[in-house]
């Protein structure tokens, strides 16, 4: 069985192919990476994977499932979980809340027993703040748990975001982007905690152009350009294909080295690509 | 225990009650009451207003439209077609909620000001067919309803309706609240704050806000059928866009995503038109200086305002135990 497969993939903004014709397969338990110059379709396809955007042509398969044109609470249901570039986070709770809301597919309540507040919706309640605790000690933000969410810094939001899509118990785990912004030390940190999550049996796909923290965690990686694939294969292979480092850095100077130390320290820039 | 009453669910509604308990001591006269009476039922739109506008974060300036089907829908069916009161204000109420059902899922899909723009047209339709409808509805004139009857006994005392009154915007903050702090009512909040951001956790945002949208219906439904039989006598003054606003500034006034703000807001906006009577030409004017001011010196609202200026002191008492948290939901 197949975890999750992506067959022809397409999306298209009013002419502007961002993605085309792409197809990939990822497999449970291993960390995977999506990377790719500023524009190749990463985020799209990430949208895509979790139904914010419909795609213009081609099927999304999770667990066997055509999960194709659903909703994105319906591919939250089937246990896919994300977290943003730009941050989503609810301002108008507490830190805590944030993580709380994450619990909700495990915490159905009825409409009645809300307004009512039967006694097992509130030992439901004890429950879910204790497991949200849990979760923000887990991604080390044990000294927010009574921070109002928009007390906090950047980077201890981009975990919160971590927190609660792990609250949702996902068995496929989207970062957007996760590195961006965080200093040298948070970024490190954040190498830690994806090690970790691979352990708790989630799978997950990284998206992120820190090409330290991508070759360091990634099993697996797939090489976007223009919206369509252009390279994929274990982190080792791919980290010296010369389709890759042309992407990246121009033929020019792709002489000079791995995609690492470039790619990393500018951001990924489309340098002389064009 | 302490801290239990210390939560605004326990601890405001019991502050409430109190006050509803005691405030008949200083209600003199029969036009005392009268006042108190439609400072609750106001206070009950009010608070189902609240959960649409201040958690969900989804504007409607069409309100005293649902209000305006409770009070006629069940003046109608009990004035005209002799049903039992009691009858025609819950049927007025179902009225108002399949309206509210139907409606919401297309008009909900707006945001900001479009929203706004659509749920004003929804009021301004029903005002429109409550005046022309002028057989049943006795048109711009307005027409006599019959007093409510419980068991064929009539309610025409004010203290009685006092009491009545008093007791649902009791049970309404109390719902209210539970919901607040139940899954849902965090899912409201969680779609005001983000909604990518909710959906992508699980939760259909759309049906969620159809849902608050249904219940801040039926709650204006409720007070308007009161509303009617209370006063014996209802126009289509209580349907107009301005109702609609005045009932809007009330949750602004007294604080968004603030239960009790939307209490106290209904109990200022009502009164103070009272009291101000006294500057008599000028009387408009002063109320307008008053929103002003208050929106100026405390723009989050009156109550979450003066919660934030408590606030140093009580966060250093409730310490960073995560269960103090709760009390944000308020």
């Amino acid at each position: 069985m197949t975890f999750l497969r992506v067959e022809r993939l397409a999306k298209e903004f009013g002419g502007v192919h961002a993605v085309e014709n792409l197809s990939f397969d990822i497999q449970p338990g291993v960390v995977h990476s999506i990377i790719g110059p500023n524009g190749a379709g990463k985020t799209t396809l990430l949208n895509m994977l979790t139904g914010i955007y419909r795609p213009s042509g081609g099927r999304i398969f999770f667990q066997e499932q055509d999960l194709t044109g659903r909703a994105p609470y319906e591919f939250a249901g089937c246990g896919i979980a994300r977290t943003f570039q730009n941050l989503q986070v609810f301002f108008n709770m507490s830190a805590l809340e944030n993580v709380m809301v994450g619990r909700y597919l495990h915490e159905r309540c009825g409409l009645v027993s809300a307004l009512l507040r039967f006694p097992r919706l509130a030992r439901a309640e004890r429950a879910c703040r204790e497991e949200a605790a849990e979760l923000m000690r887990y991604v080390g933000l044990q000294s927010y748990l009574s921070a109002a969410a928009d007390a906090m810094p950047y980077g201890a939001l981009k975990r919160l975001e971590i927190a609660r899509a792990l609250a949702t118990r996902p068995k496929l785990l989207l970062l957007d982007e996760p590195a961006a912004g965080l200093n040298p030390t948070e970024a490190l940190e954040l190498d830690d905690l994806i090690g970790r999550l691979t352990e708790r049996g989630v799978t997950v796909v990284l998206v992120e152009h820190n090409m330290r923290l991508v070759m360091g965690v990634s099993d697996h990686i797939l090489v976007l350009d223009y919206g369509r694939k252009l390279a994929e294969g274990p982190a080792t292979m791919v980290r010296n294909d010369p389709k890759v480092i042309e992407a990246y850095l121009g033929s020019a100077v792709a002489s000079d080295g791995s995609v690492g130390s470039a790619a990393a320290s500018n951001g990924a820039v489309r340098a002389g690509a064009h | 225990m302490y801290s239990r009453l210390a939560s605004p669910r326990v601890g405001g509604t019991a502050a409430l009650a109190v006050v509803i308990a005691l405030l008949p001591l200083g209600l003199s006269n029969s036009y005392f009451y009268e006042v108190a009476i439609l400072v609750g039922l106001n206070a009950i739109v009010c608070v189902g207003l609240n959960l649409l506008i201040g958690y969900a974060g989804q504007i409607s300036l069409g309100h005293a439209g649902f209000f305006g089907i409770g009070a006629y829908g069940s003046a109608i069916l009990a004035s005209r077609y002799g049903w039992p009161p009691l009858a025609s204000m819950l049927t007025a109420t179902l009225a108002a909620a399949l309206l509210a059902f139907l409606i919401g899922r297309p008009i909900l899909r707006l945001k900001g000001h479009y929203l706004a723009m659509a749920t004003l047209a929804m009021g301004i339709i029903i005002y429109m067919v409550i005046t022309t409808e002028d057989k049943l509805t006795g048109g711009p004139d307005g027409m006599s309803v019959v007093p409510l009857s419980i068991g064929g006994l009539a309610l025409q005392n004010e203290r009685v309706w006092y009491w009545v009154v008093g007791a649902l915007l009791l049970a309404a903050v109390w719902l209210a609240l539970n919901m607040i702090e139940s899954p849902v009512g965090r899912a409201l909040r969680a779609l005001h704050g983000s909604e990518v951001g909710a959906e992508v956790v699980g939760i259909d945002a759309a049906r969620h806000k159809v849902m608050v949208f249904v219940i801040s219906a039926v709650f204006a439904s409720m007070a308007g059928s009161l509303n009617a039989h209370f006063a014996g006598f209802i126009t289509p003054g209580k349907v107009t866009f301005l109702h609609s606003i005045e009932l809007a500034t009330m949750v602004v006034f007294g604080g968004m995503a603030s239960t009790f703000g939307a209490v106290v807001g209904a109990a200022v906006l009502t009164t103070l038109p009272q009291f101000l009577t006294v500057f008599k030409d000028y009387e408009m004017m002063v109320f307008g200086a008053v929103m002003m001011g208050t929106m100026i010196f405390l723009p989050r609202g009156v109550v979450p305002s003066l919660e934030k200026l408590f606030a140093g002191r009580r966060n250093a008492a409730a310490a960073d135990t995560p269960a103090a948290e709760s009390e944000r939901g308020a």
